[in-house]
């Protein structure tokens, strides 16, 4: 009686075990088809595409949009900054997210700045070296500079901290710089800010590129680094937001024509004082 | 209920999850396939050994070599020292150490079995990187990957030795007693090779947590895609590759990262392949 009872026990375990399995494999079916249905875009929920550097933030900013007002739905979506200006252009999202300035063939599109990325070179704090010009930036991650004496700093090999390709900041950096890729010889690889400011923090040979955010709140938290003004401009969020620091491009929502009301209300939240603690904890620096 | 009812029932049971475990695998297999094919299709498969690492380059090279090498190498190493350490420590605990002392460090093993791979990342990235940079910068290694590895497979290996040479009878290891052996001789020629299967096992799943595992060696090993010249040169293994990149790689790029990932299970399955060939010709 009480084996039987086990079993049963066992069994129903096992029943719902299967039940868990198979509930889990038509998810990942589903997940998978649907991945390929396209994007509804006049229908209900306000779409939103484009550049994978803005879209973590605006995921943010449609969670806390969607909180204030019921009944509205936001969808987020990736794809980087060319497909945002392609859907807009087709109709198949309302905003789409260009992590770059609009050029001058993207007229027919209105550019809302939503925020600004910097990128701050930074350094371990015991290094002397305080200031590098463009030149010396350049020649330091091609590997043509290998040590800090000649760049006058105190002797000792330079450990060239870069970003993984595809990251935001990289393409900040190496288009401001004027470098592909393929030109730069990494000592380290990195993937996000915080494991580029441990990993200039734990080495005085470093250098290093995060966001300035990011560097910025590090610094206060006396992780020993140091931000590097490049060519006599401090790095500072400040100097980015009056435009006076180089390293920095645009954060932008891009709309096409007349907005419809739930557009036009995302935008404004967007670039709303509301939003400024979103763009900061993504270490962006929000424009007035 | 008939018992036979219940054995059909139960049948029934093992079949439908026999089924899932199978169709899953296909289905990750199939998956991971699909969305290398574009990759495979417009870059073609020889490009992926011969170029350099470079995908968002003007003119974009997609090799994984390095890569496929780093990860056999951190691997390779890792197990090569996890072994002889776990076993030597389910040894001690199964034969020499007292019982009370015993119970201790396997509870201990235990909670190093349970710990994040993230901690042991970061633990690597503030302790053991600035102590390797004393010898030769940048101090994120090939070395430092293969000892966080270590230390993150080590409790796999000492647990499933340790559970081995428990299943091995009392009756085979109180005949080796009553042949008046010695203790080590007890340990190395009766309790290990009685136990080998058991142990083995626990390699097989320590190698496999090894090349999989990602957080840990991203944070360690540097992630440059260059086949090391020295254990103090830094790497980029293949799970590393596609954790860095996945997030932020578009249309070709996304796919490279892909076939990445179908490589990785070349990889682990050619591994099992090898050990159940190994175990087949073990029983013949």
């Amino acid at each position: 009686m009480k084996s039987s009872k086990f079993v049963a026990a066992k069994l129903a375990r096992g029943r719902v075990a299967v039940g868990l399995l198979a509930l889990c494999l038509v998810l990942l079916v589903t997940a998978c088809s649907s991945e390929d249905s396209g994007h509804p875009a006049s229908a209900g929920p306000l779409v939103v595409t484009g550049s994978s550097t803005v879209a973590p933030l605006i995921s943010d900013l449609a969670k806390a949009y969607e909180a204030r007002n019921p009944g509205v739905r936001v969808d987020v979506q990736t794809g980087g900054s060319s497909r945002g200006i392609s859907d807009v252009r087709q109709d198949l999202a309302a905003i789409g997210m260009v992590s770059r300035a609009l050029g001058e063939t993207e007229a027919d599109l209105t550019g809302h700045l939503l925020a600004l990325d910097g990128v701050a070179l930074i350094v371990h704090a015991s290094n002397s070296v305080a200031d590098l010009s463009p030149e010396q930036v350049i020649e330091i991650y091609a590997g043509r500079i290998s040590d800090w004496a000649v760049v006058g700093g105190s002797p000792g090999p330079i450990t060239v901290v870069h970003k993984a390709d595809g990251r935001s900041t990289q393409d900040v950096f190496l288009g401001h710089f004027k470098m592909d890729p393929a030109d730069v010889r990494a000592s380290v690889v990195i993937g996000d800010n915080e494991q580029g400011v441990k990993s200039v923090a734990g080495n005085p040979g470093a250098i290093g590129y995060v966001s300035i955010g990011a560097a910025e709140a590090s610094e206060k938290l006396q992780v020993p680094i140091k931000l590097l003004a490049l060519n006599g401009h401090a790095a500072t969020s400040e100097a980015v937001a009056q435009g006076s620091f180089p390293l920095v491009r645009e954060l932008n929502l891009v709309t096409k024509g007349d907005l419809a009301p739930l557009a036009q209300n995302f935008i404004a939240f967007a670039r709303s004082g509301d939003a400024r603690k979103f763009v900061e904890a993504h270490y962006f620096v929000a424009v007035d | 209920m008939l018992p036979s009812t219940k054995d059909a029932l139960l049948i029934g049971v093992l079949r439908a999850c026999a089924l899932v475990a199978g169709a899953v695998l296909l289905l990750i297999v199939a998956f991971v396939a699909r969305d290398s094919w574009p990759a495979l299709r417009d870059v073609g498969v020889t490009r992926f050994f011969t170029d350099s690492w470079s995908p968002t380059s003007a003119e974009p090279g997609f090799g994984i070599t390095p890569m496929i090498l780093a990860t056999l190498i951190t691997s390779a190493c890792a197990v090569a020292l996890a072994t002889p350490i776990g076993i030597a420590s389910a040894v001690f605990a199964q034969f020499y150490a007292p019982k009370r002392v015993a119970t201790v460090q396997r509870r201990v093993i235990e909670l190093l079995a349970g710990i994040p791979s993230v901690v042991y990342g970061l633990w690597g990235l503030v302790v053991l990187v600035p102590l390797l940079l004393q010898f030769a910068p940048p101090g994120q290694s090939l070395l430092a990957g293969v000892l966080v590895l270590t230390v993150m497979i080590l409790p796999t290996v000492a647990l499933m030795a340790d559970i081995a040479i428990a299943a091995v009878p009392a009756t085979t290891l109180q005949a080796a007693h009553a042949l008046a052996l010695r203790r080590s001789s007890i340990v190395l020629k009766v309790a290990l090779p009685a136990a080998r299967p058991g142990i083995m096992t626990g390699v097989v799943l320590a190698a496999g947590r090894a090349i999989g595992e990602t957080m840990a060696v991203l944070m360690v090993c540097g992630n440059v895609v260059k086949v090391p010249g020295s254990f103090f040169d830094p790497v980029r293994t293949l799970t590393a590759n596609i954790a860095l990149e996945m997030g932020y790689a578009l249309t070709d790029h996304r796919a490279a990262l892909f076939v990445s990932g179908l490589c990785l299970l070349l990889v682990w399955m050619a591994l099992v392949a090898a050990n159940g060939m190994a175990r087949g010709t073990e029983r013949a």
